[in-house]
């Protein structure tokens, strides 16, 4: 991890509230793996804001990332245009565990603004001759982004709460209708998490989840999630933001 | 060259900035980004007797230029901290002050006389001011009598130097000061975060799983720069002055008040680089300002108007 300047090549809208940002940076761009974040400063606000990779081109030197605008800090982002610079830590945390064995069928489960890591996540497997089926969950859609992207990597079956796009319910109604796979990896809201680790308790699965942060690099303690035997806790930025499904309690 | 190095009870700086406490966590990760050798001093996250769990989060909520936090002195316990954490600070060339944290007196009295057993701490800085902590914490530090107990009986478990980290939530910050002065504190450290609170309008609930919180960065400057100007001119040992330090203006600011040397808590965060760039541009602030060292600002400030 180092403090960076990336340059914003582009800066885009790509569905309701979300931003699609392609920033250039040859150290970040060379060493990020799937599932880590960057820890983005924004000017006139105290602590930095994470937010995943989603998209890594090593020959194009640059790292994608999508961002919902929620809040004073996401919204002032979503301000800034091509040709200016961030002010960025990264790649921070650890990624996915990525030692599946060769051919290995893998489920990606992605909710929100949790599908981002996800995208890159599957191109890597998919390089490495995995088959990748993946079911996005979205509110409605009008929030919805990066279908091709990921129809592109294999089958994707799409779901909204209020059936405006793809099957309606949420990500765990389409479970039945998909064939078996050898491990899972999700990203998404707390809720949604819950849920499907409890209904693939006996998968082998990968979480990855977010806390309020303070430093993003380990120090303040501010993002901690307690171990599943209750015996302490483990640091989403630095332990994390990836966990092994029974390694945390939700 | 601008002297930076200051000499305060069992501590030799070789220049007046350290890391504040509960900021820098025990150095490990910011020894990733640069040499710890260079900081004047490092202080060290809240020791208590036993491991310590901390608040359910969230913890950390964002403030107009500040933050709040209710961390909950989550730490491993003096014995673990002993063993793996000041081991692994004794590597670099520097002073380590441990910062002390209990529920009790008894609890004080135990961890500072563990600290006491080892040879890399130089100074405890006696925390009783976490507004974070159900027990102990904040009560020992808005009671004049019972900080004064404290540091009293920390005093007598320890041979090393104790700074009190005064709490800045009290109506009369210079009695709390006088009072751990005439129990034996041999400097302060001041000051620790304001209580504070956020309420997010959408869930209508506070932020923070805890209610309330500490709210430090530069929202406390004025704060904590009046507290210590009122304080030097009242008491006769040094103080370590923190609350809001972004950059170098801001370090001789607190120098002026009657700060002998600062801690830098929050902007880590935002710049894991802060404390050396701090002390790269201390000499030439000083320098700008008409100052020939560090030992030569401080307290200039603190004039009083007749
Ligand atoms: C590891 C990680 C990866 C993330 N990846 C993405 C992503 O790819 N795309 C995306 O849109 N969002 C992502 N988030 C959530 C994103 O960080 C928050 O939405 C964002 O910080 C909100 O900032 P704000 O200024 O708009 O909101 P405000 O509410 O104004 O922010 C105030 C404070 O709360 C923090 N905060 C607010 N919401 C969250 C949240 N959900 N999680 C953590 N901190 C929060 C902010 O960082 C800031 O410190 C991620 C969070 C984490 C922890
Ligand atoms: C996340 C966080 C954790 C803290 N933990 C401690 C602690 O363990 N012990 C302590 O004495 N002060 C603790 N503090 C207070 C700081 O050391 C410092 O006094 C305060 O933050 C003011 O300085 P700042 O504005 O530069 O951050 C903590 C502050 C923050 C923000
Ligand atoms: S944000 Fe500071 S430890 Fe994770």
């Amino acid at each position: 991890m180092r403090k960076e300047i990336m340059y914003i090549q582009s800066s885009k809208s790509i569905a309701l509230d979300t931003v699609e940002m392609v920033l250039k940076n040859n150290y970040i761009s060379q060493t990020a793996v799937p599932g880590q974040f960057l820890h983005v400063f924004v000017e006139g606000h105290t602590l930095r804001r994470p937010l995943s990779i989603a998209d890594v081109d090593r020959e194009k030197e640059t790292v994608t990332i999508l961002f919902k605008k929620t809040g004073s800090g996401t919204k002032q982002l979503a301000t800034c245009q091509e040709g200016m610079t961030l002010d960025v830590l990264g790649p921070n945390g650890n990624g996915f565990n990525m030692d599946n064995k060769e051919g290995s069928s893998i489920l990606l489960i992605g909710g929100g603004i949790g599908v981002p890591p996800l995208y890159y996540l599957g191109k890597t497997l998919v390089g490495q001759n995995m088959k990748v089926i993946s079911i996005l969950g979205f509110q409605s859609a009008e929030s919805v982004f990066y279908v091709e992207k990921f129809q592109s990597l294999g089958e994707t079956w799409m779901v909204t709460n209020d059936g405006s796009y793809g099957e309606k319910g949420f990500v765990t109604d389409v479970f039945d209708k998909i064939e078996a796979f050898d491990r899972y990896y999700s990203c998404g809201p707390i809720p949604m998490l819950q849920a499907i680790t409890k209904k693939l308790e006996h998968k082998q699965g990968y979480i990855s989840l977010e806390e309020r942060m303070g430093c993003g690099v380990g120090a303040c303690l501010a993002c901690v999630i307690p171990k599943a035997n209750n015996r302490g806790y483990k640091k989403i930025c630095k332990d994390g933001p990836v966990f092994h499904a029974k390694e945390v309690t939700l | 060259m601008t002297n930076l190095a200051v000499d305060l009870p069992g501590l030799r700086l070789k220049n007046p900035i350290m890391p504040a406490s509960g900021c820098f966590g025990f150095g490990r990760e910011y020894s990733d980004f640069y040499d710890l050798g260079k900081l004047g001093a490092v202080i060290m996250k809240a020791a208590t007797g036993s491991e310590r769990f901390g608040n359910n989060t969230p913890r950390v909520a964002e403030t107009a230029s500040g933050m709040l936090n209710a961390i909950g002195l989550q730490n491993p316990g003096v014995d673990k901290i002993i063993e793996s954490e000041v081991d692994f600070l004794s590597n670099y060339d520097m002073p380590i002050i441990a910062n002390v944290a209990g529920s009790t007196i008894g609890e004080y009295e135990k961890v500072a006389a563990a600290f006491n057993q080892t040879k890399h701490v130089h100074a405890l800085e006696l925390n009783i001011s976490c507004p974070n902590v159900k027990e102990g914490g904040i009560q020992f530090g808005t009671d004049p009598n019972m900080a004064a107990n404290v540091t009293k009986m920390v005093k007598q478990a320890s041979n090393l130097p104790v700074y009190v980290k005064l709490s800045p939530n009290v109506s009369d910050i210079v009695a709390m000061a006088k009072a751990v002065e005439a129990a034996g504190a041999d400097g302060l450290s001041m000051i620790n975060t304001l209580s504070g609170m956020k309420i997010d309008p959408s869930s209508k609930r506070p932020l923070l799983a805890n209610k309330t919180g500490g709210l430090s960065g530069p929202a406390i400057k004025p704060i904590a720069i009046r507290m210590v100007y009122e304080v030097k001119q009242q008491v006769s040992i040094p103080i370590i002055g923190m609350g809001g330090v972004t950059n170098a203006e801001d370090v001789l600011e607190f120098l002026l008040a009657g700060a002998s040397a600062v801690a830098v808590g929050t902007a880590n965060f935002q710049n894991p680089f802060i404390c050396p760039e701090l002390i790269d541009e201390l000499p030439k602030i000083l320098t700008k300002y008409g100052f020939l060292s560090v030992q030569d600002a401080i307290g200039k400030g603190a004039i009083l108007y007749e």
